[in-house]
């Protein structure tokens, strides 16, 4: 059992932190609905308070590590241009979907929304925890303010969604493979 | 785990609460960083100065360029936006309005079909 470099980038971003944001933001959501609503009937207490500060934190931790790793370790072995004369296109992703009309629009369509919705993740959740760090339960008492954080995060999860439904369908494709191979597990 | 609410408990957090204006600021200059990113994407794919521009990280090609003037926009607005109204109490509903739509705006618009209507 073996696994290349590029995949194992790949593999962390996409399911370490790309997948551990999405898990963690339903749960955002949920709570910041639920415990900092005008309506509740129930004060959070300050224990929980700064459990949500630290859980946003994070959060916005996780969407700007995997947007960096995206856009600066895996993009580039992504767009690689291959040298003139090459007809084995399997190292380069981007010219792999590209060269066939089944596949290209996984690119002009999946990785092009891709590249750029991902960036609203990291804005969105970095502004929720910044608000959520002055605020905390005082949230409560600025309804529209609430309100807005919780759009934002939707917003984030939604984004967070689409770039990483394209990442699986791309990897499907096209995957980004190749550097050194680490050998995890020797065969019988 | 969590308390009951109370008057008392209300007046005290209403007396702590800070003013309105450091969490519209946040709001606001988080829509425009949004909404910015949507127009850097677009105009750095139909100018061709701009895509060379935007080229920061060669290996990364435009998006490098796009992303961190999107992030500079965004830090840009939120120290102004906070500095201006950090004291201040700011009607929250049109600012997270407005905030809310820019961030939907830039969902629609950097989906490609929509993007590729400019």
């Amino acid at each position: 059992m073996e696994i290349s470099v590029r995949s194992l980038w790949t593999l962390t971003h996409g399911m370490g932190f790309g997948a551990l944001y999405l898990l963690a933001c339903s749960g955002a959501l949920i709570e910041l609905w639920r415990r900092y609503s005008p309506q509740g009937d129930v004060l959070p207490a300050a224990r929980d308070e700064s459990f949500m500060c630290v859980y946003l934190a994070m959060m916005a931790v996780l969407a700007w590590v995997a947007v960096l790793t995206g856009t600066y370790v895996i993009y580039p072995w992504y767009r690689a241009a291959p040298p003139p004369g090459t007809t084995d296109l399997a190292g380069f992703p981007q010219r792999l979907l590209m060269a066939s009309p089944t596949t290209g629009a996984w690119h002009s369509i999946g990785m092009e929304w891709k590249e750029h919705v991902a960036w609203l993740v990291p804005i969105s959740i970095t502004m929720a925890a910044a608000v959520f760090f002055q605020y905390g339960r005082n949230l409560r008492r600025h309804a529209p303010l609430r309100s807005a954080v919780l759009c934002f995060t939707l917003v984030s999860f939604l984004a967070a969604g689409v770039a990483g439904f394209f990442g699986a369908m791309l990897v499907k494709h096209a995957p980004v493979e190749g550097g050194p191979t680490l050998h995890i597990v020797h065969g019988e | 785990m969590s308390v009951p609410a109370s008057p008392i408990a209300s007046a005290e957090q209403a007396a702590a609460a800070p003013p309105s204006g450091a969490g519209a600021a946040a709001i606001l200059a988080a829509g425009i960083g949004a909404f910015s990113l949507a127009v850097f994407a677009i105009a750095g794919d139909k100018i061709a100065a701009l895509k060379s521009f935007f080229t920061f990280s060669r290996p990364t090609g435009p998006l490098s360029g796009v992303t961190t003037c999107t992030v500079a926009a965004w830090l840009i607005a939120w120290a102004a936006f906070h500095g201006l109204w950090r004291r201040r109490e700011i009607a929250i509903k049109p600012v997270a309005i407005a905030a809310v739509v820019l961030l939907v705006l830039s969902l629609l618009l950097t989906f490609p079909p929509i993007a590729d209507l400019f």
